[in-house]
């Protein structure tokens, strides 16, 4: 991958050790940017399903153009090995047509999949990847490239988060407590898959995501998520609700811009992905952190998708370190998704509330499974 | 060597490979006889530790399911069970450098919590419920019959969340923290494979199983297990432990059952009731332990004694007598029992009691009949409530390179 390609997704800033890192894939041949001669491969995506107009590519810069024909917002996606994320878009709204540019360095077995609703594991079909693999690739590249391609995952979450937190924002300010409370789990789900990101800046969490209990220092609100859900759930919309509204959506753009010039190491994606399972494990299967509206199976979806986008980031350098792990990985990843499908109520899931303590238990168990593999990481890819 | 061997000492010991004098702890039933380290009982030999080993003062007692079906998984854990309950029995970590010698960028292999504590005399033991055969789908001519479901007793208020498990590990151990560092770092290696289906502390074992130990009081005040069966009662064992080999699958042979009984007391009650209905419904008095009409401890119980008042001196419905080999035709059990106290119940009441575990040849020709003996007849039942109950196969001891139920798992 060439720092130009990187520097068109907007990582603009990669410094300190995963800069040094990213120097070594100067050292690799250049990855084919006009290998995508023949053009965007276009991608129609409607409600059910999900035509490719190629099922195979050169190596290099592929570039999809998705256009929605459904009547449900979409995303597209292109995985490799373990559903490691090579790229995607996401928010595609019916009637839009969006292109996906991605950077396939290696040939190879890769899948694409439309998500119509933004559910499950999508309309997937197999898609070839072609060119030999020649570039030489170190331990440091492909750390690098981890680094840089959960940014860009990253950057794509916050990218779909910013505009569904503003419709969530509009609906409160209009009063409109029905379609706020609809969007709330929705918007919130971009915010739980990269929470780690936002929680390495210390500050944004806190207003973003605090707790009506938290200890706060004199003077210090109450804002955010939770406030605007106990006002729809709870307390009515409020006279400060506009402006909570307001505030949020300025924390969130506030989270965008710093995001923008983060620095990430493959322990913190590692950590990352571990701490997303914590907070599942201790907020979301307590139905601790929605309380008021008890949609925390959306959250829960969300943190485990985004542990897995960690994870799989990581899974070329997993792969090389330590083969057993990966299988185990998706294993694991699997069991929890499927667990979760069974809680599905169209586009969302059951209320905590309707939960049963066996519900619980079974989450539990799913999780601290995957909770264990997923603490390895780390250890396996600085070994 | 003498005194207490530390964790961190052992280290060096076992790299040097060297012997270690001043051995002690070595079971009746160890095949071994490699001198062990002061403390540490051996891990493989005959039967399996933790059976007649001299009760340990603490347990960790837990309970398994399996959430797999696959044969080779389950296979794999019990191979790094294995390794790792024989490491941590020896005082070691579960892994060389466990605790903090590894990658510090990962979680340790170790929990590290036993680091510097001695050995203990940690035994695990290890037994397959009944579920284990049904969810590996194993030949139903290896299940053992023993494993047959335990009736409900009158008076049972069993808690399905304390009671069944597809696998269990007994850890016994002289301090508390290495018991638990033993259970929970076991139970860490399961997740994915196996997930806890419940699990008890226990302190102050209420029996003893070696005729070198004094007898324990139970949390009644009264002494337990006065006439248990022993490590030192070799043929009785072969009659009433050990499964022979014409009793089932050849897997089993030399091993055991165990069955276990959470018993809560209502202590409370208990504590308002005179010293002499106490004794009376025990059959036993309080202060020497001695039968009612005797005078030792181990002075034999007259059963057929006549007192002032024309009544059997112990009662016709007393604890002794309906739980004794005189009255059950016969019937023996090895009981390994401890008490427990999980905290106060939220009336302000000790949720405490018996955690009561015991090895048999056959649990329906031996627990069966004197536990129904024990729920119609015995008043101790208006003190006691039964709230939990499992059983399992517990197979004999270990060779050299074996796992748990590798016999089993490779029949």
């Amino acid at each position: 991958m060439s720092r130009t390609s990187r520097a068109a997704v907007r990582v603009t800033t990669v410094i300190g050790a995963a800069a040094a890192l990213a120097a070594c894939t100067s050292t690799a041949p250049p990855s084919g940017g006009d290998a995508a001669g023949g053009g965007p491969i276009a991608v129609t995506a409607a409600d059910a399903s999900c035509d490719v107009a190629a099922a195979e590519a050169p190596a290099g810069k592929i570039t999809f153009s998705v256009r929605n024909t459904g009547s449900k917002i979409t995303e597209f996606y292109l995985y490799g090995t373990g559903d490691r994320i090579m790229g995607e878009v996401e928010n595609i709204g019916p009637g839009l047509t969006r292109d996906l540019i991605v950077e396939v360095p290696d040939g190879g077995s890769y899948t694409t999949a439309c998500k119509p609703g933004m559910v499950g594991d999508g309309i997937r079909a197999p898609f070839t990847v072609t060119g030999s693999a020649t570039r030489s690739v170190d331990e440091n590249t492909r750390l690098a490239e981890a680094t840089t391609g959960y940014h860009r995952w990253v950057t794509s979450q916050i990218e779909a988060l910013v505009p569904k937190t503003q419709e969530f924002v509009d609906a409160v300010k209009a009063g409109d407590v029905e379609t706020a409370k609809a969007l709330f789990p929705v918007a919130r789900t971009y915010w739980e898959r990269i929470e780690p990101v936002a929680e390495s800046f210390g500050d944004i969490d806190p207003k973003i995501d605090g707790r009506e209990d938290d200890e706060r220092d004199a003077g210090v609100q109450f804002t955010g998520y939770h406030r605007l859900e106990k006002d729809l759930w709870v307390d009515g919309l409020q006279a400060d609700s506009p402006a909570m509204a307001d505030q949020l959506m300025a924390d969130i753009r506030d989270l965008q811009s710093r995001t923008a010039t983060v620095e990430l190491t493959p322990v913190q994606l590692a950590n990352g992905a571990k701490e997303l399972l914590d907070e599942v494990a201790t907020g979301k299967i307590t139905g601790e952190e929605d309380r008021y509206s008890h949609t925390d199976l959306w959250d829960f979806k969300a943190n485990v998708e985004g542990s897995q986008g960690a994870v799989a980031s990581l899974r070329p350098v997993i792969d090389e370190k330590d083969p057993t792990l990966g299988p185990v990985l998706d294993e694991r990843f699997a069991a929890v998704d499927a667990l979760l499908e069974e809680y599905r109520v169209g586009d969302g899931y059951r209320l905590y509330t309707e939960l049963t303590d066996e519900d619980k238990r079974r989450m539990a168990e799913a999780v601290d499974a995957l909770g264990e593999p997923v603490s390895q990481v780390a250890g396996v890819v600085t070994s | 060597m003498t005194g207490r061997l530390s964790r961190r000492r052992l280290l060096g010991w076992a790299g040097a490979g060297a012997a270690v004098a001043g051995a002690g702890a070595v079971t009746a039933c160890s095949a071994s006889l490699a001198p062990v380290a002061e403390g540490v009982v051996p891990f493989r030999g005959e039967r399996q530790a933790g059976i007649v080993t001299p009760a340990q003062d603490r347990l960790h007692f837990v309970a398994l399911d399996l959430t797999t079906d696959n044969r080779d998984r389950v296979r794999a854990l019990l191979q790094k069970w294995t390794t790792a309950a024989e490491r941590m029995t020896a005082g070691a970590e579960t892994a060389p450098g466990g605790a903090v010698g590894g990658n510090p960028d990962g979680p340790p292999a170790d929990t590290g919590e036993a680091l510097g504590l001695p050995a203990a005399k940690l035994t695990l033991t290890f037994g397959v419920g009944p579920g284990f055969f049904d969810k590996l789908g194993l030949d139903p001519a290896l299940r053992p019959a023993g494993l047959a479901e335990l009736p409900r007793f009158t008076l049972d208020q069993l808690d399905p969340a304390l009671s069944g498990g597809d696998l269990c590990i007994q850890a016994c151990a002289d301090d508390p923290q290495v018991a638990v560092h033993a259970v929970r770092n076991l139970v860490r290696m399961g997740f994915g494979t196996t997930t806890v289906r419940w699990s008890q502390l226990g302190f102050g074992r209420t029996s003893s199983t070696s005729t070198a130990q004094a007898t324990p009081r139970n949390l009644f005040g009264f002494k337990d297990g006065t006439r248990n069966l022993k490590a030192e009662d070799g043929a009785e064992l072969d009659q009433h432990v050990w499964v022979q080999p014409a009793d089932g699958p050849p897997w089993l042979a030399g091993g055991t059952y165990l069955v276990a009984r959470r018993i809560r007391m209502h202590i409370e009650i208990w504590d308002r009731t005179s010293l002499t209905e106490q004794e009376t419904i025990i059959g036993r008095t309080k202060g020497e332990g001695a039968a009612l009409g005797a005078t030792g401890e181990f002075d034999p119980a007259d059963f057929a004694a006549i007192g002032p008042d024309g009544q059997p001196r112990i009662g016709e419905v007393a604890h002794i007598r309906l739980a004794s080999a005189e009255a059950l035709n016969g019937v023996r059990i090895l009981r390994r029992g401890y008490n427990f106290v999980d905290g106060s119940d939220g009336q302000g009441h000790l949720n405490a009691g018996l955690f009561f575990v015991a090895f048999m040849r056959d649990p329906h020709a031996q627990f069966v009949p004197m536990q129904r003996a024990l729920a119609n007849n015995d008043v101790m039942m208006e003190y006691i409530e039964h709230t939990g109950s499992a059983v399992f196969a517990c197979p004999p001891g270990l060779t050299e390179g074996q796992y748990w139920a590798q016999p089993l798992l490779e029949a």
